[in-house]
């Protein structure tokens, strides 16, 4: 019998949290939640349930990620005192260089800093060791336990509602009862079925297939051909909206992003001359390759994801399209963990202070379906390209302009900035006016010049 | 210093902020240390050192006012900044970024009414 009295649904001295994930979004949840607590006297204590070991290498470690974490990000964990320290941080990330069949161009990020941070979430690719740098994952968990979570190595297999909270039980039989149920399982189908039985109205994200591969350089061929820069590629190519090959130590990742990425489509990007032209002539891009694979992305945010005692959180209720996964975990994590700490564990508390801000990041994540097909009309004219290659080199050539375009790129391409901040900056007429004088420079170009 | 930390790289005796001037940012050091000091006539004050994971500046966020101090990496430094615009955006949005720059604010005013009442 469930009790709906709403004092019965405040965490209080001596409540217990279970939280099901140990990634970012988990590891959020559990950082401000403790966090939060503190600041009001309140003792309470969190179980993280992860079967992972981010320290080993290739996908047993692996939580199938681009690895960048956002400037928005990094400010935002700076201003909360957590400094990423250097041996998660495989590159930190300076510029981004944009490459179109038409030519390629360098975009210096805003104060010339590096403010972006190329990591991976366990140890690295297949062939990784220790010495390569840590895990992101780990350095969340291990800023977690500091602040006194237990962090158990279990997967759970089930949760069953009972008259005083749900009780979760383990793969070797254990059995703990929880006043709330965090669950931080991204994407996992397995996983999610979990929370059918004590979140009936859940409905799960909609996803889509992406791409994402290792190949491994020395390092100073890595600084050599890409620096600390993002590779950007707007090529026009079938179902890829955006590729893009980040540094990180001895290795390079590529991450292709579109509809329903399969292996043939991977190759012509991998192929493609504006690719290809960036790594060594003479290396076989296939020995240097120790991993791949296609893992599923948040396309549409869950539906209620949420009831008395349970929240999800991160990609398994809303995520930002294409782009700051580890941001959106941030944002999620943090506002469920404010929730239950400041106003009650009750549905009614998720529905009024949680799910606004899941709400918000899906109506963000329409404009960013009209930013990208926007984008995806300008990736299949040469014309478009051209003129906004053209407006971009302008800009960055000259130091103390207002650089629009360049900004609205870096912001689309980094996931730094809201998709509404992106698009109302796009549509502003001082971008939009140069944008236009460029396209009819570019048509004059075409036509007379046949550049 | 290898690629691996985030900010701007401030070589040793390199000035980071300088008194006067007009404050639009917070900063936070990755790595390295800086000291701050005051000037007075041709000698220094020191006022603090600070390391990793610190931040200055604080002020200029909250005031209109200048900056109070001086402040140079001692050694390389490399040091983050948080601008004022991005900020208060995003503090609209989560009011709770604030408290632990409240609770470093709190604490530096409690160290100082030490030094006060010591001196």
């Amino acid at each position: 019998m469930r009790d709906f009295s709403s004092e019965h649904f405040l965490l209080e001295d001596g409540s217990k949290i279970a939280v099901i994930g140990g990634g970012p979004a988990g590891s959020f949840f559990t950082y401000f939640a403790l966090d939060f607590a503190e600041r009001l006297g309140m003792e309470i204590s969190v179980d993280i349930y992860e079967p992972k070991d981010f320290n080993c290498a290739g996908p047993k470690g692996c939580n199938n990620c681009g690895g960048i974490v956002s400037e928005s990000l990094i400010q935002a964990l700076a201003t909360e005192g957590v400094v990423l320290s250097s041996d998660v941080i495989r590159r930190g990330i300076e510029s981004y260089t944009l490459h179109l069949e038409q030519g390629s161009t360098v975009i210096e990020t805003p104060f010339n800093e590096q403010r972006i941070a190329a990591m991976f979430r366990g140890i690295g690719p297949l062939g990784a060791d220790g010495k390569d740098g840590g895990s992101f994952d780990n350095y969340l968990l291990d800023l977690c336990k500091k602040s006194g979570a237990n962090v158990i190595h279990e997967a759970v297999t089930s949760a069953i509602r009972t008259a005083d909270g749900v009780t979760l039980s383990t793969k070797s039989k254990q059995k703990a009862r929880y006043d709330l149920v965090v669950g931080a399982v991204g994407l996992n189908t397995n996983a999610l079925d979990i929370f059918k039985s004590i979140c009936p109205s859940f409905v799960p994200p909609e996803t889509t297939k992406t791409y994402i591969s290792e190949f491994k350089m020395e390092p100073e061929l890595i600084d050599k051909h890409f620096g600390n820069s993002m590779h950007v590629f707007l090529l026009n190519l079938p179902h890829i909206k955006f590729g893009a090959l980040i540094p990180k130590g001895r290795f390079v990742t590529l991450v292709l992003l579109g509809s329903d990425i399969n292996k043939e489509i991977a190759s012509s990007f991998v192929n493609s001359e504006a690719v290809r032209k960036l790594f060594p002539p003479d290396v076989n891009l296939d020995d240097i390759t120790p991993c791949k694979c296609f893992p599923s992305i948040n396309v549409k945010g869950a539906k209620l994801a949420y009831d008395d005692r349970v929240v999800l959180v991160g990609d398994s209720a809303s995520s930002k399209l294409y782009k700051n996964g580890v941001g959106a975990a941030y944002i999620t994590g943090k506002a469920a963990a404010n929730t239950a700490v400041f106003n009650g564990i009750s549905a009614a508390a998720f529905k009024k202070h949680y799910q606004p801000v899941c709400s918000n990041l899906e109506r963000d994540n329409v404009l960013g379906k009209f930013i990208f097909s926007v984008t995806g009309i300008i990736q299949k004219s040469h014309l478009l390209k051209s003129a906004m290659l053209g407006l971009v080199i302008k800009e960055q050539g000259k130091k103390n302009q207002n650089r629009r375009m360049s900004s609205v790129l870096w912001d689309t391409f980094t996931g730094s900035a809201a998709y509404k901040n992106i698009f109302l900056r796009f549509m502003n007429p001082l971008l939009l006016i140069p944008f236009i004088w460029s396209i009819i420079k570019s048509m004059f170009n075409i036509i007379f010049k046949g550049k | 210093m290898r690629n691996n930390k985030l900010g701007r790289l401030y070589r040793d005796g390199e000035i980071v902020i300088k008194k006067g001037d007009e404050g639009t940012c917070l900063f936070v050091i990755q790595e390295g240390r800086v000291e701050v000091f005051d000037e007075k006539g041709d000698s220094e004050i020191k006022i603090a050192e600070l390391g990793a994971s610190e931040f200055f500046g604080e002020m200029g966020l909250f005031e209109k006012d200048v900056r109070s101090c001086t402040v140079r990496a001692q050694g390389n430094a490399k040091i983050l900044t948080i601008d004022k615009k991005n900020f208060y955006k995003t503090i609209q949005k989560d009011p709770t970024l604030a408290y632990k720059l409240l609770q470093k604010m709190s604490f530096r005013l409690r160290e100082l009414n030490k030094k006060v009442l010591q001196s």
